[in-house]
């Protein structure tokens, strides 16, 4: 191997409630290799493990079977040493804290200096174009912004990897296709490695460098499809005919997956 | 995710068992502390002479401020008056004439806290003019009035089940109408789009979402009842209850503390039942909400 | 704009109460009630304002049990709580014990604890209003502690947070508004319960003394005043925990402008 792979994940298999009556095989032999700067797209029908798979990767959950090793070490010790920031669904700010203080909290826990929190909270903030709101708290805000903020907290401390959970899943169409820009042209800027999970093709092959659908019960990876599409990506790509292609492609297996299931 | 109903039931054992385990170290804790404290002990029939001292002589283990657990245990069987019948035939009637009173008042104060959430859910106007008391009521010390009302009526037990009813129904009222303003706007939407009349919308949505908040206030007056009752009989002259128990043995109780502490234990033993007669239907009524879910 | 607010949520209110006094009144004076059995309103304040200053005496010596039995009740409570929140056994043991205990006519204790410290020491009273206070004070922390949002407990594992990190930056503040509402509940409890464990008897210079056996003598504008200056206390101790509250939590729902 020439280029030691950022997350490798060897022969994972996840079974929940295992020995009991409602045992459920979420993910089955699962093998994935992840290079530095990637911006890899899990995506699959409901069901399929993809969130497991990325909680799996965060050491929030732990695999029944296999290895997971994160920036060449286990997942337990990334998870420790922060390695990545975590994106969740929902915003999870905490109510009792301002915007800047809800981005200030990794730092806390990592004893960063007040003067250097206060910093580092408002360069987070005006990266995605939120830098008048720090004194806000987060329910004066709208869904998107409440997003926003969250991901300035996954960068706030430079992590080299962001680890993505259906961010942009609960926005409007609008707000999703700004929050794509932003997060390519944060991508584009930084070095980071980006695992994210998502239910939507257009918004993987927009994103990505690398597209893996997995398939449902047990989960396993059905394809990979690279995306050769030009960096950095702008509104156009959208417009690309290999864009297209990409994506009918993948809708084209997605729905021989959901058939074989159904 | 949602517990599966055999770990339910493991719950219920693990907490079943715990309760026991720690009545059992109070238990043990009072005693402890009468052996290290108390005063001196000795057998009831005692040829050798025995007696144990304990090293310390704390005043509040000696035997008036704390009895031994078995002399409480044992006056139950003892007759409290000379001639009369064991004191545990006295207690469980009183707890029987305290209990109606309670029940009674507790019935009547429901549907009193029923009708007036429902009328407010319904009449803004009521519910602006007439909430504030509702809420600040709250504050004030009703059972404080409790002396007046107990004089006022005459009426023997019927008034102390007022004063219940009087505690019951706040709770009631306040739950009422806030299950009943629970339900999604949108869900409120939909059936109007049915067309259906405000009886319908009260039964098929409002009331079924109002359920638990209503079972959450009667457990609070469950328990607000039987204090009611309790205190109730104090200032009314009423010695058939418990009430009038504890003013009784109180009077009585350098001559025999252990039946002032038998009448509390059977007050709490009253409190507890009521709060699980009423849990118990409300289980009865909601288990079906809370059918386990399988989910990953 | 706001004054138009103001007056539409609380004219009702104030015409309500204004209409009951004037009933009562009329009442009184229609029907020629007596005045041992129901006095007007009136009479009551007249009396209120002529012993004013024996009554705000009587008050204060209650208030002082209330208060002292609430921060006994309050501090044990919430101690309790923070101290098993870490174990989750001893939680669940522990609820249901309490849940149980709070069920329990614990006013029926009073004879007792005045047999413990003695009749006319405040100290009995504050006992009593402590223990009432402790359930609800426990039951509601350990609510507050536990019931956390799923994904900010997920957040605080990804950044490896420790038990004692996650308890201080999640746990207290998500219990604060929890740790308040059983404030609230027990401002009215301290202020009721030390007033119905005198009714056990106490101080001849305490409210529910002085309550009961001014009632036993039919002279019920004594009475009545007495509960005036009990209410008084009660909803001004409600309102300063409400007070506190705003200051202290401004981010909860319930402080949110529509």
């Amino acid at each position: 191997m020439s280029i030691q792979s950022t997350i490798s994940i060897k022969n994972t298999t996840k079974i929940f409630n295992q020995g009991s009556s409602n045992e459920v095989v979420a993910l089955k032999d699962i093998n994935l290799e992840i290079k530095p700067h990637e911006f890899v797209s899990l995506i699959g029908p409901s069901g399929c493990g993809k969130s497991t798979l990325l909680r799996l990767v965060a050491d929030l959950i732990v695999p029944t079977v296999g290895e997971i090793t994160v920036n060449g070490k286990s997942a337990r010790r990334a998870r420790v040493e922060q390695d990545y920031g975590f994106v969740f669904q929902a915003a999870t700010l905490y109510d009792w804290r301002t915007v800047t203080k809800n981005v200030q909290l990794p730092l806390e826990l990592m004893g960063y200096s007040r003067e250097e929190r206060k910093h580092k909270a408002q360069e987070m903030l005006e990266l995605v174009e939120l830098g008048d709101f720090g004194n806000h708290y987060p329910w004066q805000l709208s869904g998107g912004m409440q997003q926003r903020v969250s991901i300035a907290r996954s960068l706030a401390f430079d992590p080299p990897i962001l680890l993505m959970d259906e961010p942009f899943g609960a926005l409007d169409e609008m707000t999703r296709e700004r929050m794509n820009l932003e997060l390519q042209n944060i991508w584009d800027r930084t070095d980071t490695t980006i695992l994210f999970v998502t239910h939507s093709i257009p918004e993987a092959v927009f994103l990505s460098s690398r597209v893996v659908m997995l398939s449902p019960r047990p989960g396993r990876i059905a394809e990979i499809v690279d995306v050769d599409l030009p960096m950095p990506r702008i509104n156009e790509a959208r417009e690309d005919p290999h864009y297209f292609e990409l994506v009918n492609h993948l809708r084209d297996t997605l729905r021989k997956i959901e058939g074989e299931d159904g | 995710m949602r517990e599966s109903s055999s770990a339910a039931g493991r719950k219920f054992i693990r907490q079943t068992f715990s309760l026991i385990l720690i009545l059992t170290m109070i238990a043990v804790v009072w005693e402890g502390v009468k052996l290290i404290g108390g005063d001196p002990w000795w057998p009831d029939s005692n040829p050798f002479g025995l007696e144990y001292k304990p090293p310390f002589r704390w005043k509040f283990a000696s035997d008036l401020n704390l009895p031994h657990l078995w002399d409480i245990f044992g006056t139950f069987s003892q007759p409290a008056r000379r001639n009369g019948p064991p004191l545990i035939e006295i207690l469980v009637s009183a707890a029987f004439f305290t209990f109606r009173e309670a029940v009674v008042g507790f019935a009547g104060g429901t549907l009193l806290g029923l009708s007036l959430g429902t009328l407010f859910a319904h009449i803004k106007i009521m519910e602006k003019g007439c909430m504030p008391y509702v809420v600040a009521s709250q504050t004030v010390p009703i059972l404080a009035i409790a002396p007046m009302v107990i004089i006022w009526l005459r009426a023997g037990w019927v008034s102390v089940a007022v004063i219940s009813a009087y505690l019951t129904f706040f709770p009631v009222t306040i739950n009422t109408l806030r299950g009943l303003q629970s339900p999604d706007p949108l869900a409120v939407d939909l059936l109007e789009s049915y067309a259906a009349s405000k009886w319908q919308i009260l039964w098929k949505l409002r009331f079924p979402a109002a359920l638990p908040y209503i079972f959450t206030a009667l457990k609070v007056s469950a328990t607000a009842s039987i204090v009611g009752a309790i205190i109730g009989e104090l200032p009314s002259g009423i010695r058939d209850g418990l009430g009038g128990a504890i003013l009784n043995f109180n009077q009585y109780y350098i001559s025999g503390p252990g039946r002032l502490w038998a009448t509390i234990l059977i007050s709490a033993a009253v409190g507890i039942l009521f709060f699980i007669l009423i849990a118990l239907a409300e289980w009865l009524v909601l288990r079906k909400r809370f059918r386990p879910v399988e989910t990953v | 704009m706001n004054f138009r607010r103001f007056w539409s949520d609380y004219a009702p209110a104030v015409i309500l109460f204004v209409a009951v006094i004037a009933i009562w009144e009329g009442a009184v004076i229609l029907f020629a009630i007596e005045r041992f059995i129901l006095p007007a309103p009136s009479a009551i304040w007249s009396n209120f304002v002529e012993n004013f200053d024996r009554l705000v005496g009587i008050g204060w010596f209650t208030t002082k049990e209330a208060l002292g039995g609430f921060f006994i009740g309050c501090t044990l409570g919430i101690g309790t709580a923070l101290a098993t929140a870490r174990w989750l056994t001893v939680r669940e043991a522990l609820m249901p014990f309490a849940i149980a205990a709070n069920s329990v006519p614990i006013l029926a204790f009073a004879p007792i604890v005045n047999n413990w410290f003695g009749v006319d020491n405040p100290v009995s009273k504050m006992v009593i209003v402590a223990v009432i206070i402790f359930f609800p004070m426990m039951i509601n922390t350990v609510r507050g502690l536990t019931l956390v949002d799923p994904a900010a407990l997920e957040l605080m594992r990804s950044y490896a947070a420790s038990e004692f990190e996650i308890l201080f930056k999640l746990r207290i503040p998500n219990a604060l508004p929890y740790v308040f509402s059983g404030f609230k509940v027990a401002a009215s409890l301290s202020m009721i319960g030390a007033v119905v464990s005198e009714f056990f008897g106490g101080n001849r210079q305490a409210l529910g003394v002085f309550i009961t056996q001014e009632a036993a003598l039919f002279r019920f504008e004594n009475s009545w005043s007495a509960i005036i200056i009990a209410c008084f206390v009660g909803i001004t101790f409600y309102l300063v925990i409400l007070g506190i509250e705003r200051i202290s939590i401004p981010w909860h729902v319930s402080f949110r402008e529509k």
